[in-house]
């Protein structure tokens, strides 16, 4: 599958007969698909706010109960809580900063530069967004063995650190709005590429870099089958400490779900400061791919 | 190469003041051409390089290890041919897990594309406050599939679950949503569906508005109204977004392995692998059992099943787009 689909990106804002407001049909449908997306969570806070009691009690509270510190405190205490989160937060971090820099260096090149097989290589790189590696987890993981890596961070870390979806990004990006004369212009100027590279291209990338980083940092957060391979119990990420949570113990649901609530909030975080990029992101994402 | 070499030896058999200035010209143009020639060659090699290295070197050597006894701990053993996937596809444990898993992408991909095309028309309609709708439907994608799995693994509680107890309200008797195959697999569908609908809407509702206005203003004179107009306009110009969105998904559904693996707390995919799927099989020999061997032939079967599956998939959206 190769998306190369390129649609004008001119989304007319009020098209068709541009006054008509929808009915409150529409309005509902929509309040209602909304209030199904955010029970889960409340649900999950609400259960972790009790005690696992609360379960087999007819009716069902519906307002939070006064144990979620205590949950929280049990969840920390179970499971290595913090160094997970540290963890966490260093691995998206480094992989996001990693994926951005990389994938804007390639963008650059295949969008701004000139040489030899650069169509087919870019319809490689294309390709191999088909391609289900994380099929080959088995010799990736002898590989990180060999190295010593396995239980490390950086296991988690170095396959991650550049995306073929990264690439295509940066380059669409990059070939749209960088205009070949400020190129020429450093160029002339003495400028060598990597001066170009830094001084014209990325702050010309930054608005897709930074949508590019926000994706990665919430695809890495919530990633959790290659972390949960390869590392183990002391050092976990958050994904795979939560499941250790459900693993280790009887189920004290309420334990557990406060637990989701407190892996969920710093991505809540992230969408509240940032959802109107990922929103954005996603559409000018299908758009042009 | 030999350019770059060449240059200091020249420097070294002249004499220094005899041509310093065209030489460093020429030795700055030099260094210029190769900057010009090689540098993109040097901006796009991390991806190929790490392509390379994690993910076609990995996925070929798969076939390798796939042919040989190979312990976890132990390593490589002797060449033993197709013996793995002769055992694998031998064993009932495969088929299971063949089936849970085409059967859980289905219940998972079919209603969705479904829900999140009319969830995309009602997007695009003239909403208010329209940046609300639209990062609202997107919130549950900010929610890691092994919290949605905690969740929903507890919403469907056999016992004392919501959902059961929302059913016996309209007197439904419960639902052993952790034994039945069939319940099981509505259950972990159902968290896929939570977490992506809303992401796919946003990709339809993208490729809806580039849609050209006056398609609708010709239909809309020639007296056809929304619904026709949805089909007849809207379905068959998203047909290059239904196919992404369908292979992608294809892609990514059939190596489902968080939500079923946190579906109850031993993670094996039920007592009788109710709803154990092809990835937590290959965990299972790969990591449980340490047989890198069969996990390696499990992995090549799933990419065999992968790959069928991304053939049917596009014949059948084109078709469907095609007859609209």
């Amino acid at each position: 599958m190769i998306p190369t689909t390129t649609v004008p990106g001119a989304a007319t804002r009020t098209r068709r007969s541009g006054l008509n407001r929808p009915g409150f049909v529409t309005y509902g449908l929509l309040g209602a698909f909304l209030a199904g997306s955010v029970f889960p969570l409340w649900w999950s806070f609400l259960i972790g706010s009790h005690d696992s009691t609360v379960l087999a009690r007819t009716p069902f509270p519906l307002l939070p109960g006064g144990n979620f510190l205590r949950n929280a405190a049990t969840v920390i205490d179970q499971v290595p809580f913090w160094r997970a989160t540290l963890n966490s937060i260093i691995v998206s971090t480094t992989v996001s900063l990693s994926v951005v820099l990389f994938a804007t260096l390639a963008g650059f090149a295949f969008a701004k530069l000139r040489f030899l097989g650069r169509g087919p290589l870019l319809v490689f790189v294309v390709a191999t967004m088909a391609v289900p590696t994380q099929l080959g987890v088995v010799p990736l993981f002898i590989v990180m063995a060999r190295l010593g890596w396995t239980g490390e961070l950086t296991a988690v870390i170095v396959p991650a650190m550049v995306t073929a979806f990264g690439v295509f990004w940066m380059t669409q990006y990059l070939r749209g709005t960088l205009p070949d004369e400020l190129i020429e212009a450093a160029r002339v100027d003495g400028a060598s590429m990597i001066r170009t590279f830094w001084h014209v291209a990325l702050p010309a990338a930054r608005p897709a870099a930074a949508m590019l980083g926000l994706f990665t940092f919430v695809a890495t957060w919530t990633n959790f089958f290659w972390p949960f391979i390869v590392l183990n119990a002391k050092n976990p990420t958050l994904t795979v400490a939560l499941q250790q949570l459900q693993a280790a113990y009887f189920i004290d649901y309420s334990m557990v779900l406060a637990g989701a609530t407190l892996a969920t909030i710093p991505l809540l975080v992230l969408f509240v400061v940032a959802g109107r990029q990922l929103v954005s992101g996603i559409m000018q994402g299908a758009v042009k791919g | 190469m030999s350019t770059v070499t060449d240059a200091p030896t020249r420097t070294r058999g002249r004499r220094p003041d005899d041509d310093r200035p065209p030489r460093r010209i020429g030795l700055s143009q030099r260094l210029g051409t190769w900057d010009v020639k090689l540098s993109p060659y040097l901006y796009i090699s991390p991806f190929f390089v790490l392509f390379a290295i994690t993910g076609l070197f990995p996925l070929l050597y798969t076939a390798y290890v796939s042919m040989h006894d190979w312990d976890q701990i132990m390593g490589q053993g002797e060449f033993v041919g197709l013996e793995h996937f002769r055992f694998v596809l031998g064993h009932s444990d495969f088929w299971v897990s063949l089936r849970n898993t085409i059967s859980i992408f289905l219940l998972s991909s079919v209603p969705q594309v479904l829900v999140a095309i009319t969830l995309a028309a009602l997007l695009d309609s003239n909403l208010r406050a329209r940046t609300f709708w639209r990062m609202g439907v997107l919130l549950p994608y900010v929610v890691a599939p092994v919290a949605v799995s905690l969740i929903f693994s507890n919403l469907f509680a056999d016992r004392f679950g919501l959902v059961n107890a929302a059913l016996g309200l309209i007197g439904v008797e419960p639902i052993r949503w952790h034994s039945d195959p069939l319940a099981s697999h509505v259950a972990i569908a159902t968290m896929v569906n939570f977490r992506w609908t809303g992401y796919n809407a946003l990709i339809f509702l993208a490729a809806m508005q580039a849609i050209p206005r006056d398609l609708y203003e010709s239909a809309w004179i020639d007296g056809a109204g929304r619904v026709r107009q949805f089909f007849s306009i809207t379905v068959p110009m998203l047909r290059p977004t239904i196919i992404f969105v369908a292979i992608t998904s294809t892609i990514g559904g059939l190596q489902i392995f968080d939500e079923p693996r946190l579906f109850d707390q031993y993670g094996r995919g039920g007592a009788g692998s109710q709803w154990k799927t092809l990835t937590i099989y290959l965990y299972e020999l790969g990591w449980t059992q340490s047989n890198f061997g069969r996990a390696s032939a499990v992995a090549w079967l799933l990419f065999l099943v992968i790959v069928a599956f991304g053939l049917v998939n596009l014949a059948v959206t084109r078709r469907i787009a095609d007859t609209r």
